[in-house]
């Protein structure tokens, strides 16, 4: 009799210890883009296996195909991933159809608050309806699209007398938007030590979202609006401005006069290695790879120097890179998940994040007073995260951003048609999206 | 020693079971044989279709699952073949289905000719050449991309070395006049071996007491190959480009990583533009209406010409 009663209860505290084993050690999947921020995050996410005694799991998926694969799984409903850092425009799909869990009830239980994150990086990562408190994901990568330019070639002495001799300023970072076309026709066919180079790498990329993310960075700084901001999708006459048929000439007209031969399908990785290999005098592309530039043996430290998306005659914007960290509804784990939200939204987590290679949107990292002297592209990502613009976040993004990229790609590398009818055509095709949406 | 061992596997067989299978018919057992693959057909083919069909005449979308589904006839049908960006990926297939097979029927039953003949290192120049269609489409894509780079491209330096033009200053898939001709030159490159060696097998396939006969008749090569060669090989020839035919109307891959359907729009194929549709907007009841669209396409098309096949066949 007692050695059974012993016997029953050694067995009931195993499955006691089992269950309890269980509810806390659970595995996380996060999902996320492949890049050297996601091993970053690897690293550091062995600081929150160990205390929370959890085990992560990363899915990442290269940049070309990030997007279907993981607007798959959350389509199809699938259990791969617990946790997401998902693109900015993402946030309006994934919101409306219930596919991120809303965090404002677990942000005020935490003490989790969106003030202490950049405006432009809550706005853009975490909040659907725009500018609105309903948090769907906390702000986890801070990026905004900027220019790296070469140092060393701008600061040779007969470029400099050459380039003044032209065009009557001297040879610097650009002050604003025509000087850096100036610029970029300036190198473009130049020789420099025996090798013919060209004036910048810019985003033509058909395929995703490559042109739309470059173009912008123009449209912006010229007057386009992507709707009347007293009337929503109300895009007549915004969209199509006279402004931003001149932002759209002006880009084709960069592309046409300064970029490579061959260029007509460059995003970021083509983009980087143009710059790296001495082919471009500047680069457009996204903050997220200054880091590595910097310590690039061929280009690194005072070779390159680095500034914000210049003005144009309608202000200065930057287009907004960047995703926030969402926790899946379809995730069996998702008290985990939390955990990990929670973890990550420490001040010191996220100052460690900076430090390793990943790009906090905390204020208390970014607004340090060492922070800006702490790397060389500090500065220029400072000034680039305060002027941006974001894409469309409607759950109907793809089919904006597909016919932004057809109508644009067709004008500035096809060379068919005029901007008007290029932003013409997008209006149109916009409008037929918000029609069929039920918003127009 | 046959029927000692059906004797041996009847003894074998338990009593019960024997029983059963005594009791079907031949019938029977028939469709106990095909049923699984009938079954298999229905449950990854048949049913399929239907289901799109089904959607074609919604405007469901796949990634909305709270929103209604609304029956809307046949809206999906009319905006698709009155939208002129949609007739324009036609025009741009059709392009590259009837360059891609054209090229490569002529080149290829070429190549099998000069195969054919007898020659020192025969078989090694057979291997090399149908090395191009054992590489994968995607890696094909991605290295005809440097081929083509006007700086560092073989491409451009090969068409400067021969014509005196700067490399550098011509585009291959960055212009509008030549990137559909980009991607006809590298499926022909690819695919070419395939047409070869279907037709080295019809070449193969003629005995040579024919052409012997021929030559007893003092018919010149030249004859020979019209009324002999040409004729026999010609139902491979056409099996041939029934393949290449269906293969190319899907075509997908390749291309997206050549030209990602740029420059604008210009080498957007119909499959690539029905991806985009299905599975990067979202508009799952439009894209099946247009899937629905392709398919009676090649159907159609792929019916008339078999018909065609057959009568050839039967002369």
């Amino acid at each position: 009799m007692r050695i059974s009663k012993f016997l029953i209860s050694t067995a009931v505290i195993a499955m006691s210890f089992v269950g309890t084993t269980s509810a806390v050690a659970q595995d996380l999947t996060l999902c996320w883009a492949s890049w050297d921020p996601a091993n970053a995050l690897v690293e550091m996410s062995k600081d929150f296996e160990a205390k929370s005694g959890n085990t992560m799991h990363f899915e990442f998926v290269p940049w070309p195909n990030f997007a279907d694969r993981m607007l798959n799984e959350l389509n199809s409903g699938g259990h791969l991933c617990d946790l997401m850092i998902g693109d900015s425009q993402w946030i309006g799909g994934a919101a409306e159809n219930g596919q991120y869990v809303k965090l404002n009830d677990f942000f005020d239980a935490n003490n989790i608050s969106m003030d202490d994150f950049l405006p432009a990086t809550v706005v853009g990562y975490a909040e659907w309806p725009k500018n609105t408190p309903n948090y769907w994901a906390l702000p986890a990568f801070a990026d905004v699209v900027g220019w790296t330019y070469r140092k060393d070639w701008f600061g040779r002495p007969e470029l400099q007398k050459k380039f003044k001799a032209k065009y009557g300023y001297p040879l610097d970072a650009p002050a604003n938007l025509e000087q850096l076309k100036d610029i970029a026709e300036f190198f473009q066919g130049r020789e420099i030590d025996g090798k013919k180079v060209y004036g910048a790498a810019i985003y033509t990329e058909r395929g995703s979202e490559g042109i739309t993310m470059g173009v912008t960075n123009a449209l912006y700084n010229y007057g386009f609006k992507y709707q009347n901001p007293k009337k929503p999708y109300d895009l007549e006459g915004y969209v199509n401005s006279p402004g931003a048929v001149k932002g759209l000439e002006y880009y084709k007209a960069l592309y046409d006069a300064g970029t490579p031969p061959g260029s007509s399908d460059w995003y970021m990785s083509e983009d980087i290695d143009a710059y790296k290999s001495g082919q471009v005098a500047m680069q457009m592309n996204f903050a997220f790879i200054w880091p590595g530039v910097n310590v690039d043996p061929n280009v690194g430290g005072d070779r390159t120097g680095y500034f914000a998306n210049p003005p144009g005659p309608a202000g200065q914007f930057a287009q907004l890179g960047g995703q926030g960290i969402s926790v899946v509804a379809n995730s069996p784990h998702k008290d985990a998940a939390l955990e990990y939200i929670k973890w990550f939204a420490q001040p010191e987590i996220q100052a460690r994040w900076t430090e390793m290679g990943g790009a906090s949107a905390m204020r208390s990292v970014v607004e340090a007073p060492d922070f800006p002297s702490k790397k060389p592209y500090n500065k220029a990502f400072l000034k680039s995260m305060s002027i941006v613009k974001d894409f469309w976040a409607e759950p109907s993004y793809a089919s904006l951003l597909l016919a932004m990229q057809a109508r644009v790609h067709n004008y500035v590398i096809a060379g068919q048609g005029t901007a008007r009818e290029a932003l013409d055509g997008i209006v149109k095709d916009w409008t037929e999206i918000f029609e069929d949406e039920g918003k127009l | 020693m046959a029927d000692n061992t059906i004797d041996r596997i009847a003894k074998a067989t338990p009593p019960g079971l024997a029983k059963r299978v005594r009791g079907l018919s031949d019938r029977a057992i028939a469709w106990l044989f095909v049923g699984p693959s009938i079954l298999l057909l229905l449950a990854i083919n048949i049913f399929p279709l239907i289901w799109t069909i089904r959607l074609s005449f919604t405007n469901f979308r796949v990634n909305r699952f709270n929103a209604p589904i609304e029956f809307i006839g046949l809206r999906n049908y009319e905006r698709i073949l009155s939208d002129p960006d949609v007739w324009k990926t036609m025009q741009a297939t059709a392009h590259f289905l009837f360059w891609t097979i054209f090229l490569q029927v002529l080149i290829g039953f070429a190549l099998a000719y000069l195969i054919n003949k007898k020659f020192k290192g025969n078989d090694l120049w057979t291997t090399i050449i149908v090395l191009p269609m054992m590489l994968s489409p995607a890696v094909v894509g991605n290295f005809w991309t440097f081929l083509y780079q006007p700086q560092i491209g073989l491409f451009n330096y090969v068409v400067g070395f021969f014509s005196g033009i700067d490399p550098s200053s011509f585009s291959m898939i960055g212009s509008i006049h030549l990137a559909p001709w980009a991607i006809v030159i590298v499926d022909t490159w690819m695919w070419t071996p395939f047409v070869m060696l279907i037709c080295l097998a019809g070449l193969r396939s003629i005995p040579d007491s024919i052409y012997e006969a021929a030559e007893i008749d003092r018919a010149s090569k030249w004859r020979q190959f019209w009324t002999l060669t040409v004729p026999m090989v010609l139902p491979f020839l056409m099996l041939a480009v029934l393949f290449r035919g269906i293969e190319n109307f899907k075509m997908f891959d390749l291309v997206v990583q050549l030209t990602g359907g740029g420059p604008g729009s210009i080498t957007t194929l119909t499959s690539i533009d029905l991806k985009r549709e299905a599975f990067e907007k979202w508009r799952t009841g439009y894209a099946s209406a247009y899937a629905v669209i392709l398919f009676v396409t090649v159907f159609g098309m792929a019916s008339i010409y078999v018909k065609s096949l057959n009568k050839v066949k039967d002369r």
